[in-house]
């Protein structure tokens, strides 16, 4: 014990087993490690969302079969019957369905983790633990509908040839939709995590998300194939990823014309640095978000 | 084994006056700055002139808890307390100042943080549990016994919302109660549930205090903070007023508490509200009308309240006042709505007055805090004491002596009638005999 107090401690490095707790000032590297250590929190909020998801619904878990399938219906009945927009040479049923399944997911994810750190206030200004893990976890929640209109999909594309409707052979393409998925994760995580910590700031934002998605969804080639877009403007149109990622789904489930790789590449980098910059953001922020909650 | 569990020094906690729960603005005020100061206004960094003035909710303060010690916080409403514990339990950074906490810290701020009530008993207490900090293998290893604890082996599986208020309390804090981190950051928890179970819950932090657990806890009933503490710690306006001992703090505390509050700038205190109306002076007037710094029981008082009214439009003013005793339990509790009045066109600034025809108060010193309603939203409710009335003995019965009894602080006038037995009124109910 003497000797412990020797030890000119105080004016160092804290030993690992102390936290220290002082003012943050400027930029700071998030510390991911720490989310890491708490992952069954985060486990057991994202559990808790898909519990909550559809409780005291009366369709429960057929809401995530119903939205896409209706979706699918009214874009089919007026842009693939009735504008009669063209669709890759494949069935615009199908070929619109390919473009929800991400989408729909992104939509989804990118509305829950911008609201979750306000909708989240009571264990913010109650206890602590990384918030990141607040985002991250209303991202994650949005994987079970999107597994579920997955398999939509799949139905779909197994009763086409049993009724003689269409054929759309699936090729090796497919192994890359885990690929494509995650990718639509990050890009709503990316902007997630701005739009979060911003919310908790200023509550205009919750306002702006419905406008935002839904403007979002005409810049992406949902209803429309992306073949429309003039290729000079290829790139350009890559700094939207979803564009790439909804591609990328319409190949790896239709086997369309494989996407641009350049505006892949495009796309790959607005992601990577959106999610870097919201996480700087989200660290500077987050230490004001009790106060301000 | 580290000499210190929790090393506190020269802590700092500002935030900006106008209460900090309600900074976030609207992003038209940013657009506006946005013109002048491009990324300032996005990053939150304005001017220091443009901004409300500062306010320390905690300042230099310093202390040290041993491993194994029990310390009580003690203090006024907007003393700090609360803040300090939000710091040590990091869901808010300090502005200055640092701590080293050597350990697990588990903190409990609030019982059931995170309960769901759509989900049932079980799911509730893995949530719960891991909010708290606690591992799955670690809750799943202490499930049954936390059930237990709560008394809701039946309803486990049984969605929260169906809970009895009393079982819903219970599980939560059987949860906070089976956690079992070095060092434990509680605030007010343990007021909840019948007697009862709060009688459980002290005997339970009673074995965590001697298990050898590092405890930091808030309380406003002094009983509890002398049965659990060694040492306390006594904050006054953010800043560490005294810490030692806890019989002394204590004692220093009932005795000092009428001198900390005597001469309160009701400008300089910390509020909430949409400032629409305001409180700026309060004081007390006597039967004769004049101002007062004691009263007696019986004796006709008025209670005035000074306010300022920016907003034109404000209607529907009702004024609230309670009063409290120096051990801080409330006495009463009353705003001018509860007798059906409230105060529209209201002169620009002015004085309310609350007449008590026969003050039933008992000899002692009571202290007011005020909050200002305006069409039922909060307008103004200064944190701390506004005032404090100083209550001599009086002839509140009316028989022609001073009432001295000084044991509770309310005095109730009634009729007293003897009769012969049967005469007397039958009782409702059964079991009169």
């Amino acid at each position: 014990m003497a000797t412990i107090d020797i030890l000119p401690a105080r004016q160092t490095q804290a030993p690992s087993d102390v936290t220290r707790i002082r003012p943050s000032r400027g930029w700071r590297v998030i510390d991911l490690r720490e989310v890491w250590r708490n992952r069954e929190l985060l486990w057991f909020l994202t559990l808790r969302d898909i519990k909550l998801r559809y409780k005291q619904t009366a369709l429960g878990v057929s809401w995530a079969v119903l939205q896409p399938l209706f979706t699918m219906g009214v874009f089919t009945v007026f842009f693939g019957g009735l504008a009669k927009m063209p669709s890759d040479g494949k069935p615009y049923a199908l070929f619109v369905l390919a473009a929800l399944l991400p989408w729909q997911l992104f939509a989804y994810a990118l509305t829950q983790s911008s609201n979750s750190l306000v909708a989240e206030q009571r264990l913010i200004t109650k206890v602590y633990f990384p918030r990141l893990i607040v985002p991250i976890a209303s991202v994650l929640s949005g994987l079970v509908d999107f597994l579920v209109a997955l398999c939509l999909m799949v139905g779909m594309m197994a009763a086409g040839p049993v009724f003689g409707w269409f054929t759309v052979k699936p090729t090796a393409a497919v192994l890359a939709i885990p690929i494509f998925t995650l990718f639509a994760v990050l890009t709503a995580l990316a902007v997630g995590l701005w739009l979060s910590a911003l919310n908790v700031q200023y509550r205009d934002v919750r306002y702006t998300i419905p406008f935002l998605t839904q403007f979002w969804m005409f810049l992406t080639p949902v209803a429309y194939a992306a073949s429309l877009v003039p290729p000079k403007y290829r790139l350009l149109y890559g700094l939207n990823p979803m564009a790439g990622v909804v591609e990328g789904f319409r190949w790896a489930l239709l086997d369309t014309d494989a996407p641009d790789w350049a505006m892949m590449a495009v796309s790959a980098g607005v992601v990577l640095v959106l999610l870097a910059g919201g996480l700087f953001y989200f660290r500077r922020m987050e230490r004001t978000f009790a106060d301000v909650a | 084994m580290s000499e210190l569990a929790v090393r506190v020094e020269g802590l700092g906690k500002e935030y900006r006056l106008g209460g900090p729960r309600e900074r976030y603005t609207t992003l038209r005020d940013q657009l506006n700055k946005l013109a002048s100061a491009p990324l300032k206004a996005l990053l939150g960094r304005r001017k220091r002139s443009e901004q409300n003035p500062p306010f320390w909710a905690l300042k230099d303060v310093s202390f040290e808890v041993r491993p194994g010690e029990v310390v009580g916080i003690i203090g006024r409403n907007g003393a700090g307390k609360s803040t300090l514990l939000k710091i040590l339990s990091r869901i808010t950074e300090p502005t200055e100042g640092e701590v080293d906490v050597h350990g697990r810290v588990g903190s409990l701020l609030e019982v059931g943080t995170g309960f769901h009530p759509e989900l049932t008993g079980r799911e509730n207490v893995y949530l719960n549990g891991a909010i708290l900090g606690m591992r799955r293998a670690e809750i799943a290893r202490k499930f049954d016994e936390i059930v237990a604890f709560a008394e809701v082996e039946k309803f486990i599986d049984t969605p929260v919302k169906h809970y009895s208020s009393g079982m819903y309390m219970r599980l939560a804090f059987a949860v906070a109660a089976h956690l079992e981190p070095e060092i434990l950051i509680v605030d007010e928890v343990l007021a909840v549930g019948d007697a009862q179970f709060q009688k459980r819950c002290l005997g339970k932090m009673g074995d965590v205090a001697k298990g050898g657990r590092t405890v930091v806890f808030v309380s406003h009933q002094l009983g509890m903070i002398e049965t659990l503490c060694k040492n306390a710690i006594c904050l006054v306006q953010g800043r560490v007023h005294q810490f030692g001992p806890v019989g002394d703090i204590v004692r220093d505390y009932l005795t000092n508490s009428s001198q900390i509050s005597s001469d309160v700038d009701i400008l300089q205190l910390f509020r909430t509200g949409n400032g629409k109306v305001r409180l700026t002076d309060f004081w007390i007037e006597d039967d004769l009308g004049l101002q007062a710094t004691s009263v007696s029981s019986g004796s006709r008082v008025v209670l005035a309240f000074r306010y300022d009214r920016s907003d034109r439009s404000s209607n529907h003013i009702s004024l609230g006042f309670s009063l409290h005793t120096a051990t801080e339990q409330t006495v009463a509790l009353v705003y001018s709505d509860y007798q059906g009045v409230t105060f529209d066109n209201l002169p620009s600034s002015g004085v309310l007055r609350f007449t008590i025809p026969s003050l039933a108060l008992s000899y002692g010193t009571y202290f007011v805090g005020v909050r200002i309603l305006v069409s039922g939203v909060e307008a103004d409710w200064p944190r701390g004491f506004v005032g404090r009335i100083d209550v001599e003995a009086g002839d509140y019965y009316g028989v022609g002596q001073p009432f001295h009894s000084g044991i509770g602080p309310v005095l109730l006038d009634g009729e007293w009638q003897a009769a012969t037995e049967d005469t007397v009124v039958p009782q409702r109910g059964r079991g009169h005999r």
